[in-house]
């Protein structure tokens, strides 16, 4: 319930706070904090310096911006879900934010924090793969972009490195007669709690046919991963209820599926099928 | 104010929300006393291991810190004081090894908690780790020891027809049992099953706060309890004090639920700190911490067994189990199981074999929770009819009738050789199965199953056993002799007209959101017709309350409740004395309502309580040599226990490609008896419900090999939620008892009781078109899931 | 570290170190003591307030985060002598035993109700996720967030669904 001492600071700019992590090796990064405080409070994890960027202006924003959505790194999770842009171009991820903890949660965590926090059950990780997203991180040093497919590198290890801060997140839009949706299982049942498992998938159709998709998962493993699998036996498909089963039946092809306290490796496995399944109805009902 | 009455059977808002609904509420915690310390204990990381030395240098180095304690220092305190002190009785700090992971080893006290958390951190204890014994059959093997040199792990066995040596001569059913399994009329059918661990979780962790004063040779304490007198006696009979010399307050208490029923080390060690320290000192523990500073429950395996013929006839019921103890016993521990041999049998008219070892684990103790005994009981038992039903075809509803005691065999003697004080039991079951249109509800399901969808119907029944009695039980070992507190389970209540005419009502429980204040209110209302609003009700200071042994068993309404209506009626008999004199009429034609008293038949004929005060505090105006002063005080010692009992059902739907339950209705028919606040008798079903749906459903504590607790916070020990609850629908038979003289039983467990099996029962009956026959608790999703695909092969 | 914020309408300010959790600068330093803490892990909720209007769970804030703050806890939640309508609810319909988890619970319902004062039941049983409670089942804090919803939108509540003094289910 106590954490350790630690040093703080809340710089009014982004460089600033670049310049604290730059100067001071193990510093952290706090959003939200709905992460970090309570590994904190259990002294699990002990930062000598916490870099808050809750006073920085202009990481707090959702942009249009035409092809893609930018998400900045002050951007709760019930901003993200509530979000028009999100709910109309990124379907996928305003259904994972409204489906991450709870009211008070949503109201203090940032969708950026939980995607550098990089939790294996957590929602929004699996939104932002299979949408595609861009993760923009930048140091003193510079900024550079990391795809979605690189970014998440271990249970609760992003690509971040140390003095680097996540300020956007980069998405790109479905548009046309495309869809996305995101799916799962809780861990206290229905889909309440962190994800025992789930997927969200993005689906273009074109013509009548499955043109793209994309599916990844989450909860299954020690990161979220692509069922690149899927996709591939989708796409050329008519999308219908009887292919969506079938293309997911491969949902954990190639993907280390582990096991924890909330289900088996078979359990896992079957239920990357299901929810693969689900995201993807989902995604191609919306699709339209 | 939505209602009407505060008389008995009324429903009022209750006098202790105005203060809880603003955040105006004291509990421990809110407590600030000058100069108060914190304390913080170092625990063990080890299930089980010798603790070869304990550096606590640099601890005490750092600034704020006051102290830092090991065993050595309070050893001649110790071991805790149990009421039941059967197996290894837990040391204040652990002394030499310890013997369960999260066991205290040292205690840190500094000028604020983050300090003390601090310097906990940087006490050094070098450990040697010891084999352990963690899984309860293994552990009842005796393979490894829980503890070292100890003669066998398995504490004593509870054995139904011989529970009581020396006392109850009983027959032994085993004989018939086992002749009725040899006819070739029979089916005989069996299952393991666990009852899991529990961790209780009140919301308010405990928390207690010490001042032990050496110049008036008095402890003020505060803490966090279900038993105020028990606990103050304890820390007197630690310290040498006498029973006045602890002045134990229980503010609001936030839950209790069993886990505030037991003495803890801390309880203890604060006092202790604060005698050497000069400087009040309080510890406040957190929820992480809790699962092993607090007790747990539950914790069985057994296989449960029924003969029976194939149209129903139930010819032998055999429960043979372990049930975990952890590895120290506190308050209660191995008498848990009794409890549950007290309804081993349920509702049913049945042979009995039930055999339940007491087996010490290297994990944290067992003991009360919510139930106590009683859930496990009635699950292994409803369980086993529910599969002895769908094994002959005959709808789980016949098959429970089939068996019942019957209304006019009432008062009934139990195969262990108590007498239940009154039952309707087919009269109950009906009332729930005509209200859910139960024919109806079945033919739903058999639609639903056609749409491939996979819908359930459970259903249990239950005894409860409240107000625990008689009297010589305790001889049994269920008094607090040995906290210096030897009592009963008398309950007591005191009534004192105060001379503005107001009541002051002052009992000996200890409650944690029963509604006291209000329900006593009610009575002492109801009995002296002083308005509601005047008769004020307080609780858990053993300064002021008559000594009284708490708030647990779903005891208080029964006992307490009683002795408090018998005081009133103390009160009434004097009062009417004085009101005869006041209005020169006979005191036998005095009769009170309405705020006062008047003379039968002359209702313009009366005195309020305001002027009946006025006289008994004024001797020269009251009738020749009466004593002045008008309050009474009464103990009530029930001949017998109450036995409530009920009947509940639930539907549920569950998703066969990923084992995820949904419960779509809930309906519960409870018999308590007599209601005093029919509002507050909802509530508590309602919680008692939510806590066996948890036990069915969600939560579980699980130790890994290691001993190491797996699911210590609320994080990986999930509590229902709101969204993870129906609306509960409940009903109500009334058969009252002639035990107490307000006829009333106790409904504080009765819904925990009743409902883990009726959700299992219920997700089974879903699944039995797949083949599955049994599934253990918790169902989370995984389980079922796993359950499905062993059925399918 | 020096803090300034706004509580229940009044500039508090005090000295803390940057560990010091909100819940606790709010208990001990202002000693409002009717924000709880029942858990260290954001689970249980008994710690929620109202920072700039919306519900959080202030012991997973640090006091220095509210630095500047308008928060409110149950003990500014009344208008006066005035209760909340969910507290009224509350009261009304018995949606607290021990109490502990209540003054979080009514923040938190009386959040959602700011937002829309006509929820669903499963609006309301998912509006509260974020607070546990062990003693009431939820039942009778989904029919207390009802009553106040309906005193909000100026109707008379639905009656309540005692278990009256007639057998079978009512």
């Amino acid at each position: 319930m106590y954490p350790r001492s630690f040093e703080y600071v809340a710089p009014a700019s982004l460089d600033e706070a670049l310049a604290a992590l730059k100067d001071n090796p193990g510093a952290k990064v706090m959003t939200g904090g709905m992460s970090l405080i309570p590994l904190m409070k259990l002294r699990l994890f002990s930062p000598p310096l916490v870099v808050d960027l809750g006073r920085i202006d202009g990481l707090g924003d959702i942009e249009d911006g035409g092809d893609a959505i930018t998400i900045g790194a002050l951007v709760r999770h019930a901003e993200t879900a509530a979000s028009d842009v999100v709910q109309s171009g990124a379907a996928a991820l305003a259904q994972a934010a409204s489906l991450t903890g709870d009211v008070q949660v949503r109201n203090r965590g940032t969708t950026c924090g939980a995607l550098a926090h990089a939790d294996v059950a957590a929602d929004q990780t699996a939104a932002a793969l299979a949408l595609g997203a861009t993760m923009v991180a930048k140091s003193a040093g510079g900024e550079r972009e990391i795809s979605a497919d690189d970014f998440f590198v271990d249970a609760l290890t992003s690509a971040l490195q140390p003095d680097e801060i996540l300020v956007e997140v980069r998405v790109p839009k479905t548009t046309g007669r495309a869809g996305s949706a995101y799916d799962k299982l809780g861990r206290r049942g229905g889909r309440s709690d962190y994800a025992v498992a789930g997927a969200a998938a993005v689906v273009s159709m074109d013509n009548g046919s499955v043109a793209s998709a994309r599916v990844a998962l989450t909860g299954v493993g020690t990161k979220p991963s692509l069922a690149s699998a899927v996709g591939d036996a989708l796409v050329g498909t008519d999308g219908s209820a009887d292919a969506v089963a079938a293309a997911a039946a491969h949902a954990a092809d190639g993907v280390t599926v582990l096991e924890d306290l909330y289900g088996s490796v078979d359990y896992k496995t079957h239920l990357a099928k299901v929810y693969a399944a689900r995201a993807l109805n989902a995604a191609i009902a919306a699709a339209g | 104010m939505t209602t009407t009455t505060s008389a008995m059977g009324g429903i009022v808002r209750r006098r202790e929300d105005p203060a809880l609904i603003a955040g105006k509420g004291r509990y421990v915690d809110d407590i600030k006393l000058p100069g108060e310390t914190a304390a913080v204990f170092v625990r063990s990381p080890f299930a089980h291991a010798r603790i070869n030395s304990i550096d606590t240098s640099a601890a005490e180095a750092m600034e704020g810190v006051l102290a830092v304690y090991t065993s050595d220092d309070v050893t001649e305190l110790g071991p805790l004081l149990a009421q039941v002190p059967v197996g290894v009785m837990r040391p204040l700090l652990a002394d030499g090894a310890v013997h369960h992971a999260g066991e205290a080893v040292a205690m840190v006290v500094a000028e604020n908690a983050y300090i003390a958390r601090d310097a906990a951190d940087a006490v050094d204890v070098d450990y040697d780790p010891l084999p352990v014994a963690v899984d309860l059959k293994e552990a009842a093997t005796d393979e490894v020891k829980v503890h070292e040199g100890a003669e066998s792990n398995v504490l004593v066995t509870w054995y139904s027809h011989d529970w009581w040596p020396g006392v109850m001569e009983l027959e032994d059913h085993r004989p018939a049992i086992e002749e009725a399994k040899q006819r070739d009329d029979v089916v005989v059918v069996s299952q393991e099953m666990v009852n899991q661990r529990l961790i209780p979780v009140a919301i308010e962790p405990r928390a207690v706060l010490a001042d032990y004063n050496t110049g008036y040779g008095r402890v003020n304490l505060w803490t966090s309890t279900q038993m105020p007198h028990a606990i103050a006696a304890a820390v007197a009979k630690t310290f040498g004090l006498t029973n006045h010399d602890v002045h134990l307050v229980a503010p609001e208490v936030g839950g209790g639920f069993g886990v505030k029923l037991n003495l803890y080390p801390d309880e203890i060690l604060t006092v202790f700190a604060s005698r050497e320290l000069g400087r009040p000192v309080r510890w406040t523990e957190t929820r992480r911490e809790a699962a092993y500073s607090s007790i747990q429950g539950r914790g069985w395996v057994g296989t449960a067994t029924i003969v029976g013929t194939k149209d129903g006839e139930i010819l032998g019921y055999e429960l043979d189990a372990l049930a975990d103890m952890g590895a120290y016993s506190q308050n209660f521990t191995v008498a848990i199981p009794v409890l549950g041999l007290y309804v081993a049998q349920g509702q049913y008219n049945i042979p009995l074999a039930w055999q339940v070892s007491c087996v010490q684990t290297n994990t944290q103790t067992t003991d009360a929770y919510r139930g106590a005994g009683r859930p496990e009981a009635i699950y292994y038992l409803e369980r086993i009819i529910d599969m002895y039903a769908a094994e002959i075809g005959v709808d789980p509803a016949d098959v429970r009738k089939k068996n019942f005691f019957k209304h006019d065999e009432f008062p009934a003697t139990t195969a262990i050789g108590l007498t239940m004080d009154s039952g309707n039991y087919d009269h109950n079951l009906d009332t729930l199965l005509d209200d859910v249109q139960y024919a109806d509800l079945r033919k739903m399901q058999r639609e639903a199953l056609d749409e491939g969808r996979y819908v359930g119907i459970g259903l249990s029944t239950y005894v409860e056993v409240c107000g625990f009695a008689p009297s010589v039980l305790a001889e049994f070992g269920f008094g607090w002799d040995a906290y210096g507190l030897p009592t009963s389970f008398s309950g007591s209540g005191l009534v004192r007209i105060n001379p503005d005419g107001s009541a002051s009502v002052i009992i000996g429980t200890g409650p944690s959101g029963q509604g006291h204040e209000t329900t006593w209110a009610q009575v002492v209302s109801d009995r002296l017709g002083v308005e509601f609003d005047k008769v004020r009700v307080s609780h858990g200071d053993t300064f002021e309350s008559p000594v009284g042994v708490g708030t647990f068993g779903s005891r208080s309404a029964a006992v307490d409740g009683a002795a408090t209506y018998e005081a009133a009626e103390k009160v009434r008999q004097k009062a009417a004395e004085i009101v005869a004199h006041m209005l020169e009429a006979s005191a036998e034609d005095i009769q009170f309502s309405d705020g006062g008293a008047h003379v039968a038949g002359s209702p313009g004929h009366r005195v309020t309580w305001g002027e009946i005060a006025e006289v008994a505090y004024k001797p020269h105006k009251g009738p020749e040599g009466f004593e002045a002063g008008l309050e009474a005080h009464a103990v009530f010692s029930p001949g017998n226990a109450t036995w409530p009992f009920g009947s509940h059902l639930a539907v549920v739907e569950v998703d066969p490609d990923t084992g995820d339950v949904q419960i779509l209705r809930y309906v519960a028919v409870d018999d308590c008896g007599n209601r005093i606040n029919p509002m507050i008798v909802d509530g508590q079903i309602h919680g008692g419900i939510a806590q066996g749906v948890g036990q069915a459903m969600f939560e579980e504590a699980i130790y890994d090999a290691d001993g190491n607790l797996l699911t210590g916070s609320l994080v990986d020990y999930p509590l229902p939620t709101a969204s993870d609850l129906p609306a509960f629908e409940l009903g109500w038979t009334n058969t009252p008892t002639d035990v107490n003289p307000m006829g009333v039983k106790g409904i504080g467990e009765a819904g925990t009781i009743g409902s883990a099996q009726t959700i299992v029962n219920a997700v089974v009956d879903a699944l039995r078109p797949l083949g599955v026959k049994h599934i253990d608790m918790p169902l989370r999703p995984r389980k079922v899931w796993d359950a499905i695909q062993k059925a399918r092969g | 570290m020096q803090v300034s914020m706004t509580v229940n309408g009044r500039d508090v300010s005090g000295d803390v170190e940057p560990r010091t959790l909100l819940v606790h600068f709010i208990r001990e330093n202002l000693r409002l003591t009717g924000t709880h803490v029942g858990c260290e892990t954001s689970y249980c909720g008994a710690c929620t307030i109202h920072v700039n209007g919306t519900p959080v769970k202030s012991c997973t804030m640090l006091a220095v985060q509210a630095d500047g703050a308008d928060v409110t806890t149950i003990e500014g939640l009344a208008d006066g002598q005035t209760l909340h309508p969910v507290q009224e609810g509350f009261w009304e319909r018995h949606g607290l035993q021990c109490g502990f988890c209540t003054p979080g619970m009514i923040m938190s319902a009386a959040a959602l109700l700011a937002e829309n004062d006509n929820p669903s039941e499963d609006e309301i049983r998912h509006g509260i996720e974020g607070n546990l409670c062990r003693c009431t089942g939820y039942h009778n804090i989904v029919r207390a967030v009802e009553y106040a919803g309906a005193k909000m939108r100026g109707e008379e509540p639905a009656p309540p669904d005692w278990t009256l003094d007639f057998e079978g289910v009512s």
